[in-house]
C-alpha cells in the first residue's frame, strides 16, 4: 500500500492566548457539522497553535479561513495502540528502535481503540519504518 | 557654591549683551554649514538683519528630522580634523543622529556639568559612581568628564550588574550617584532584598527620563539621598543643559550657553513666561555643530519667579513631549522606528501596537504585531523562531530589549485618522 494513504491532514490554527479563542474555533466547526476526532493545544509565549484532526479538513480550513483565522494543513500519521496498560510503551519503543524523531504527538482513545498521533520530520520515511517494525498505522480513510 | 559665580549670576542686561554677542558668533559659525546657508537664504535672513535677541524669531526652526537628513556630517561647521568626539542618538529609520564635538566643545560641556554638580554642593571630596551607558549615549562620558573636572573620585561603573554596583558603592564609600530614576529605584530594591544599606550615599542625580515628585520622595527615602533632576539632550551637548539647584523648584537652564524660547508647538508662536509649551534652544557656545532654534520636543515653561540662589531664570521640570517620541529606560524611541523594523520582516504584518508599563520600576515595552497569514506554517516552533527574530531586530535597531507578542492577523486596531499605536501605561503624576 502506498505510503501517502497513511498521511493524515491535521489542521493547525494560530491562536492568541486569550479567553474565548478555542470557543470561537469550536463553534465555527460545530456550525459546519464538522466532527473533531482528536485535538491538542500547544502553547508558547503568549500564543499557541490549536491542532485538530477533523472529519472534513478542507471544509474546516475554508470555514475558519473565512472567519479570519490563520490556518494551515500539517501532515501527521496515526499509530494504533493497545488500549491497556503498557500500550503506549509498546509503540514508543518501536518508534525509538526505528530511530524516528517525534516533533510532537498527542493521543486519543476512541472507536478504533487508542491512537497516537505523530508529527515527524521525515513522514514517508517514518511510515516505512513503522510499517516494517510491525506496528499498525491507521489509514487516512479512517479519519476523512 | 558656584563653579563660575560671575557667569552664573550675571545681571540681566549683561547676560543679554553676552547672549547677543555669542548669537552673532554662532550665526557666523553656521555659515560653514550648507544646510543653514541655504535655509537662511531661503528665509531671506541676513546676519546683518539680526540686530536684537528678539530678531531670532525671523530664523526658521531646526528640527530633529533636519539633523537626520544631514547624516552623517551635514551639520559640521568645522573640518572633521577638528572634531575630537562623535556621539549618536538612535534614529527613526535606522540612521542615527550624529553629534560632534571639538576640543573646545568638550571643555564647554564638561564645564557646564561641573557647574551643575558644584551648584548642589558636590566637591573634590566626593566619590561619584556614574551608572549610565558609557557608549554612544552622551550621559556616560558627559558626566564623567564634568566630575573629573571638579576633581571628584569617579567610578565609571556604567550600567548593569546591580549587585556589583551596590558592592562598589559600599566598598568605595560612594557619596554621589548618577543614573536614570528607574534604575535608581531598581537599585534601591535590590539593596533592600539583600538587606544592604547604602549609608555613604548623599546625593542622587537623576535624568534622561521624566520623573515625578512622588518618585523623588520614594528615592530619597529608599536611598538616603537628596535627589536632583538633570536635563539635557545630545543635540545640545548632552546632559548639563539645565539642572536643579538646592531649592529643587525648577531647573536652572544656562542662559549664557543656551538661548531659550518656549513656543506653541502647533503655531510656532512664542509663549509668555508661565505658559507651557515646547522648549526651543539656540546653543550659544557650540563650535562643531552649531544649531539655530532647535526644537527639543520637550514640554516645559519659563518660570516667573526668581530663585534664592541668584542664578538665572528657571524652567519647570519636563512634563512630556510635544511629538511622539517615547523615552524608555532613558533611550529615545519613535514609533516610526518600530514600524521601520517590522516592515523589513516579511513574516509579520504592518500593523502594530506598543504598550509601555512600569514593572519593578523599570520601563518595559511590549510590541504586539500580527503574523502574516501566508507565513503561517502550522508549526509552533516556527512561530517561536519568528518571535525571537522580531525581538532581535528591534533590539538591534532600538538598542532596547522588548517583549514581542505575536497576534492573529486582523486582530489589531486599524486607524483611519491619526494612528494611536502607543499606549503608555506608566503612572503619570
Amino acid at each position: 500500500m502506498e505510503t501517502k494513504n497513511f498521511i493524515i491532514r491535521q489542521i493547525s490554527i494560530f491562536s492568541e492566548n486569550r479567553p474565548g479563542r478555542l470557543a470561537a474555533i469550536a463553534h465555527a466547526l460545530g456550525e459546519e457539522n464538522i466532527n473533531i476526532l482528536a485535538f491538542s493545544i500547544a502553547e508558547a509565549n503568549g500564543f499557541g497553535v490549536v491542532r485538530a484532526l477533523v472529519d472534513h479538513p478542507e471544509k474546516a480550513h475554508e470555514k475558519l479561513q473565512s472567519l479570519g483565522f490563520n490556518i494551515a494543513f500539517t501532515d501527521v500519521i496515526a499509530v494504533k495502540m493497545k488500549d491497556q496498560p503498557g500500550g503506549l510503551y509498546e509503540v514508543a519503543k518501536v518508534l525509538g528502535d526505528a530511530g524516528i524523531n517525534i516533533e510532537y504527538s498527542y493521543a486519543y482513545s476512541g472507536k478504533e481503540g487508542a491512537v497516537l498521533i505523530l508529527r515527524v520530520d521525515q513522514v514517508e520515511d517514518a511510515i516505512k519504518k513503522i510499517r516494517n517494525s510491525g506496528a499498525t498505522l491507521l489509514e487516512r480513510s479512517v479519519f476523512h | 557654591m558656584y563653579w563660575d559665580k560671575k557667569i552664573e549670576t550675571l545681571k540681566p542686561a549683561d547676560l543679554q549683551a553676552l547672549q547677543f554677542q555669542r548669537l552673532k558668533k554662532t550665526l557666523k559659525q553656521v555659515q560653514n554649514v550648507g544646510f543653514y546657508k541655504k535655509r537662511l537664504a531661503e528665509a531671506g535672513v541676513k546676519i546683518s538683519s539680526i540686530k536684537t535677541l528678539d530678531d531670532i524669531r525671523k530664523i526658521p526652526f531646526t528640527k530633529k528630522q533636519d539633523l537626520r537628513d544631514g547624516y552623517p556630517f551635514g551639520f559640521l561647521a568645522v573640518p572633521l580634523k577638528k572634531v575630537v568626539r562623535i556621539h549618536t542618538t538612535s534614529g527613526t529609520t535606522g540612521k542615527p543622529t550624529v553629534v560632534a564635538y571639538t576640543r573646545r566643545d568638550l571643555d564647554a560641556w564638561s564645564d557646564l556639568i561641573a557647574r551643575n554638580m558644584t551648584m548642589i554642593g558636590i566637591t573634590a571630596d566626593d566619590v561619584f559612581q556614574n551608572m549610565v551607558n558609557y557608549g554612544m549615549f552622551t550621559g556616560g562620558l558627559g558626566f564623567h568628564y564634568g566630575a573629573e573636572k571638579i576633581g571628584m573620585t569617579v567610578i565609571p561603573s556604567a550600567t548593569g550588574n546591580t549587585k556589583r554596583q551596590i558592592e562598589m558603592i559600599q566598598d568605595f564609600g560612594v557619596t554621589t550617584i548618577h543614573c536614570t530614576p528607574s534604575y535608581a529605584m531598581h537599585l534601591s530594591e535590590v539593596a533592600e532584598e539583600h538587606g544592604v544599606s547604602l549609608d555613604s550615599l548623599k546625593t542622587g542625580i537623576f535624568g534622561a527620563e521624566a520623573w515625578s515628585e512622588s518618585t523623588r520622595t520614594a528615592l530619597e527615602k529608599r536611598l538616603g539621598v537628596t535627589a536632583y533632576d538633570s536635563y539635557g539632550l545630545s543635540e545640545l551637548f548632552g546632559p548639563g543643559v539645565a539642572f536643579e539647584c538646592p531649592e529643587r523648584d525648577g531647573l536652572h537652564i544656562w542662559h549664557d550657553s543656551y538661548l531659550v524660547e518656549i513656543i506653541d508647538p502647533e503655531t510656532g508662536e512664542q509663549l509668555a513666561d508661565g505658559e507651557r509649551g515646547e522648549l526651543v534652544v539656540t546653543p550659544l557656545v557650540k563650535e562643531a555643530m552649531p544649531l539655530l532654534r532647535y526644537r527639543t520636543g520637550d514640554v516645559t515653561m519659563l518660570m516667573e519667579d526668581g530663585c534664592l540662589c541668584r542664578r538665572g531664570q528657571k524652567i519647570a521640570r519636563i512634563t512630556g513631549r510635544s511629538d511622539d517620541m517615547l523615552v524608555i529606560r532613558g533611550i529615545n524611541v519613535f514609533p516610526s522606528q518600530i514600524e521601520h523594523v517590522l516592515l523589513k520582516i516579511a513574516e509579520v504584518g504592518n500593523q502594530f501596537m506598543v504598550y509601555i508599563d512600569k514593572i519593578n520600576h523599570l520601563d518595559e515595552m511590549t510590541v504586539e504585531v500580527e503574523i502574516n497569514r501566508e507565513y503561517f506554517s502550522g508549526e509552533l516552533a516556527d512561530l517561536a523562531k519568528l518571535q525571537k527574530k522580531v525581538v532581535k531586530e528591534l533590539r538591534d535597531a532600538l538598542e532596547l530589549r522588548t517583549t514581542v507578542r505575536l497576534v492573529e492577523p486582523g486582530s489589531l486596531p486599524r486607524f483611519e485618522g491619526k494612528a494611536k499605536r502607543v499606549i503608555d501605561r506608566r503612572e503619570k503624576e
